[in-house]
């Protein structure tokens, strides 16, 4: 295993040093060096219906460095691009933040920094993967352990065994990188995989022992899953044929949190290919639920002007074209109103794991 | 109660007949005459004298704008030394000026000085003067001033107003004390005697009132700021009470045209005025009284009035009252008669104003515009504005400090600071009541907005801009007595108006040549400080063998080939090309200044033209502080020292 790390690390880096390649080709040239970079915004994705998963086109967008708009990303790219190739150097991983800090200073003989926020070296982060075509973990930069599992699920991280089944009901902290080479699925005994969009609700299921019950894999991604909570999810799936189930608050957000497990996301639509769960399941909270289990009006939200025009971009996204899924969003439209998984606990605090979860899966009322 | 029904409104309960009814003797025997001076005993704020701080200002002014006024009718270049000095009270010790309640007031000029027998009058006695009764274009206008400058202090601290005086070189100086019987409105003389003084003439007036010192808006530093800007005539002393002394040196050495007097024009009249005058005139006859008591009314003008109004032209004046005397008042009215003279104002002129901007206030553009006369009921008008706009190249530039490196969420200072505005009528600051005046929301009215600049609505255009704006008229129409806000009259709205337009019209130019220029400027920039980043990112991927100096060259080559090359140089006026079309304008860049610069460098001619701003300047300067990367760096403005270092040369001008 640690063989192939090194050879892939290599190709990576030999990729970092083409970006130094291409300005000194383009300078003896006396051209104008330019990169391409895939442009990763919806004009750009496409909705592969056999596959059930979204792709990303060809569009490039051009970078150079003589052109006033993009003379500073240009710049920044390149130190990142350095710095970069100095974790493949060190065999260092990092955090998106200490790439900013290590690439951020004061440009000499001025008042200019290299960045000024962390929100201008994140993106070029993921310009460099998506031209690259270097998956994150590639690069050595890992994100914040964004999510939580328990549930019958063994597995071998840095050579430590987890028992996912004996860790209280805190769980075990995903880490930002799931590959097989990082973490290691040595044993799933679980029926399904429930992917919780909260953390609180996520802690209720957790702490009433709702996975020892219904013998399932509880994850959270507290909002929307980072990629590790989505690797592993897809993994479980992949590997153990295990169904997912998505549980989130009855909102555009909830519905589109759903969407990005199951065909991935616009911005990462490069990644979708090892990250969407095409099979996964929409469990709730579903605008048909508040009649159906009786939710008093007086539990829901008034959705605002944001909630509605977002609502409304899904209704036009090529992957929720589903009769069910059109029916599901105008009949929140009609309502005017949004429920949160929390609003559960008016009828009781263990609704959700005594009532309403039990009733869902019984009559597998879920949509796809 | 209803029978005998006293002619009381006072007595409002009705059951007070008994207990408080007033009989019509009785209350005839309280009725008398209110001297004018306990009328502004008790109304002081009508003058000026609302707070102590105001009040100190009051005084300071009234006494410069006398001096002022008195040495230019005189047609002598005014030199005026302003002292504030604490004063202590009773045998305590003295306190720091911020802390000081009173404070002596010394003001002097090198003006004709005044006639032994007028002195006591002239500042101790209310509505006296020779301004109020005619036409001409003053500072002061009532003969308030001085006098009720003299009878607050008195009021305050019970000391009265001292005044040393001398007329000529060859009679002696006159010491008075004078105060002011409030009652009488006449003078008091406590004191009396020739002493010597080492002015050859002139007059200097101390008067000690309670006052508050305090630094800032509408204070008395900025109140003799703003007047050596619309002043430059004038040479302005100014002893802080700190014990500092600041000094306004002359900047233009010219008196401005004495302004002539002018009869009133009918236009401007009002009815009960021409009743008076019709009682007043000298004139034998109406038709002469008319063509002899009004500007520009002939005898055949004043003859087809009469005829008009059917009334002889050989009547009477005195015998023209009643109705008859209306029906000529709206004939008057009626009849076309052609506008005032203008030549009775003295405008300060561009190059004055100019001038006075440049040296007092720190910017990158300077304008002024003089607007041609106009006139607003009967009453001749010019509007005057200027702009000073920027700040000065090397305040910008903290060229010795190290670039400090900024962190995350600093920026740059942001200029959110509004547009500052300085009005003048008739050459003096109008420091109060700035909202209320027409100058303020011609400003606000006018949509800077179409020059570059930002504003918000209804606010102030946003900016490092002080905006001047000026009045001169024989009668400038003051919102109030304590002459704080002009009025707004259409006429007067209208040509303030334009004169900011135009105004704003070279500034803008100026903004988008600027902007233009410094594109290209920053397009370089920019790439020059990217090379060297992009440069070092290549060779630590390469592994730190690369031939780092010929990337950078050939990148270079690149960049300057792309962004226009020595062109941009050009473009950024380095080559000295003056203010491109923008008349009555000064631009300063960090190299040099651009345009009609002050006189003073043609003025004084005595002084070896050693300060002679030109584009070859900085080969003087220090360049070798100046780095490379940054050319906008050490280079100091080569006219900074017109502000500080010009005492020497500019006192031995003096006639």
């Amino acid at each position: 295993m640690a063989k192939t790390k090194i050879t892939r690390n290599g190709t990576v880096e030999k990729k970092l040093i083409g970006l130094a390649d291409l300005v000194i080709t383009a300078a003896q040239r006396a051209k104008d060096p330019t990169m391409a970079i895939p442009i990763r915004a919806l004009s750009n994705v496409t909705f592969n219906e056999r596959k059930g998963l979204l792709e990303m086109g060809s569009k490039k967008q051009a970078r150079s460095f003589f052109n006033v708009g993009m003379a500073k990303k240009f710049m920044q790219t390149m130190l990142v691009a350095d710095a970069l190739s100095e974790l493949q150097r060190a065999e260092l991983t990092t955090s998106l933040r200490e790439i900013y800090y290590r690439t951020k200073h004061t440009i000499q003989d001025s008042h200019e920094n290299t960045f000024d926020t962390q929100d201008e070296s994140d993106p070029i982060i993921e310009d460099l993967e998506v031209s690259l075509t270097a998956l994150r973990e590639e690069l050595h930069v890992r994100a914040e352990n964004g999510g939580s599992v328990v549930g019958p699920l063994v597995l071998g991280d840095d050579g430590d065994r987890v028992d996912c089944a004996k860790l209280g009901k805190g769980g075990y902290s995903v880490p930002s990188i799931v590959e097989p080479e990082y973490v290691e699925i040595r044993r799933c005994t679980a029926d399904f995989v429930l992917l919780v969009e909260k953390g609180t609700q996520w802690n209720r299921l957790s702490e009433d022992k709702f996975w020892r019950r219904y013998n399932c894999v509880l994850l959270t991604g507290n909002g929307q899953p980072p990629r590790g909570v989505r690797r592993l999810a897809r993994r479980l799936h992949e590997e153990y044929k295990l169904p997912v189930y998505v549980l989130v608050d009855n909102d555009p957000w909830g519905y589109y949190i759903y969407s990005v497990v199951k065909q991935g996301s616009i911005n990462l639509a490069f990644e979708s290919q090892r990250m969407a769960i095409p099979k996964a399941k929409f469990i709730g909270l579903s605008s048909a639920d508040p009649e159906r289990y009786e939710l008093p009006r007086n539990v829901g939200i008034k959705l605002n002007e944001k909630d509605i025009a977002r609502a409304k971009e899904l209704l036009n996204y090529q992957w929720f074209q589903k009769p069910a899924w059109q029916a599901e969003i105008k009949r929140m439209l009609a309502s005017g109103l949004k429920y949160e998984l929390d609003a559960l606990a008016n009828k009781d605090f263990q609704y959700l794991t005594k009532k309403y979860l039990p009733r869902k899966l019984k009559e597998k009322d879920w949509l796809d | 109660m209803a029978k005998d029904k006293p002619p009381v409104a006072v007595s409002k309960k009705a059951d007070s007949r008994s207990a408080a009814a007033v009989t019509a003797v009785e209350m005839g025997a309280r009725q008398r005459d209110i001297s004018i001076s306990e009328f502004f005993t008790k109304n002081r704020h009508l003058l000026g004298f609302d707070n102590p701080r105001k009040a100190l200002l009051t005084c300071v002014k009234e006494a410069v704008d006398n001096a002022l006024d008195a040495c230019e009718e005189a047609g002598i270049l005014p030199d005026v030394t302003v002292q504030l000095e604490v004063v202590a009270v009773g045998s305590s010790a003295l306190p720091p000026a911020s802390q000081a309640t009173r404070f002596r007031v010394t003001v002097t000029d090198n003006g004709p000085g005044i006639v032994r027998q007028q002195i006591p009058k002239i500042f101790a006695k209310l509505l006296y003067g020779s301004k109020f009764h005619r036409l001409r274009m003053s500072r002061g206008q009532q003969g308030i001033g001085i006098s009720a400058a003299g009878m607050y202090g008195q009021l305050t601290t019970g000391k009265p107003v001292k005044i040393i005086s001398r007329t000529g070189p060859k009679v002696p100086a006159h010491y008075f004390e004078v105060q002011i019987d409030t009652k009488k409105n006449e003078p008091l003389i406590h004191e009396n005697k020739q002493i010597k003084w080492d002015q050859s003439c002139g007059t200097q007036v101390a008067i000690e009132v309670e006052g508050r010192y305090q630094k800032g808006r509408a204070s008395v530093d900025e109140y003799l700021d703003q007047t050596s800007i619309a002043n430059p005539h004038v040479r302005l002393i100014y002893r802080t009470p700190e014990g500092e002394t600041k000094e306004y040196p002359r900047a233009y050495h010219e008196l401005p045209p004495s302004p002539k007097e002018i009869k009133p024009h009918p236009y401007g009249i009002e009815f009960g005025m021409l009743l008076k005058m019709l009682q007043e005139t000298k004139g034998a006859t109406l038709s002469s009284f008319l063509s002899s008591d009004f500007c520009r009314v002939t005898p055949t003008l004043a003859d087809d009035i009469c005829k008009t109004a059917k009334v002889s032209p050989r009547a009477r004046p005195r015998d023209i009252r009643g109705a008859i005397a209306e029906t000529l008042y709206h004939t008057i009215q009626s009849t076309k008669i052609m506008a005032p003279p203008t030549n009775c104002l003295s405008p300060i002129g561009e190059k004055a104003i100019l001038s006075g901007l440049y040296r007092q206030i720190k910017g990158e553009f300077y304008t002024a515009v003089s607007r041609p006369p106009s006139v607003y009921r009967g009453n001749p008008f010019i509007i005057e504005a200027g702009l000073a706009f920027g700040k000065a190249p090397d305040s910008v530039t903290k060229s010795d400090k190290p670039a400090q490196p900024l962190a995350e969420g600093e920026q740059e200072e942001e200029d959110s600071e509004l547009a500052r505005i300085i009005r003048y009528a008739n050459r003096v600051p109008l420091l109060y009541q700035q909202s209320a005046c027409a100058a303020f929301k011609a400003v606000l009215a006018t949509t800077w907005r179409n020059y570059g600049i930002s504003q918000s609505r209804g606010a102030l255009p946003a900016g490092p801009m002080v905006i001047f704006v000026h009045i001169a008229s024989v009668w400038v129409p003051f919102t109030s007595e304590s002459k704080e806000a002009i009025a707004e009259y259409d006429e007067i709205h209208k040509d303030i108006t334009l004169a900011l337009r135009e105004c704003g019209r070279r500034l803008g130019l100026f903004l988008r040549r600027r902007e233009r220029a410094a594109g290209e400027y920053r397009r370089r920039n920019i790439f020059e400080l990217y090379i060297e980043e992009v440069v070092e990112a290549c060779n630590r991927l390469k592994g730190g063998k690369l031939p780092t100096e010929r990337l950078k060259a050939q990148l270079q080559k690149i960049a300057s080939s792309r962004t226009g090359g020595s062109k941009t140089d050009e473009t950024l006026g380095k080559t000295g090309a003056g203010p491109e079309g923008l008349p009555h304008s000064i631009i300063v860049t960090a190299e040099g200044v651009d345009g009609e610069v002050p006189p003073e460098t043609g003025v004084s001619d005595a002084e070896p033209i050693e300060e002679k701003p030109a584009p070859s300047k900085p080969a003087r300067k220090q360049t070798a502080k100046a780095r490379p990367a940054k050319k906008k760096s050490s280079l100091q403005r080569p006219a900074g020292a017109v502000r500080t270092g010009h005492k020497a040369h500019l006192t031995g001008k003096k006639k």
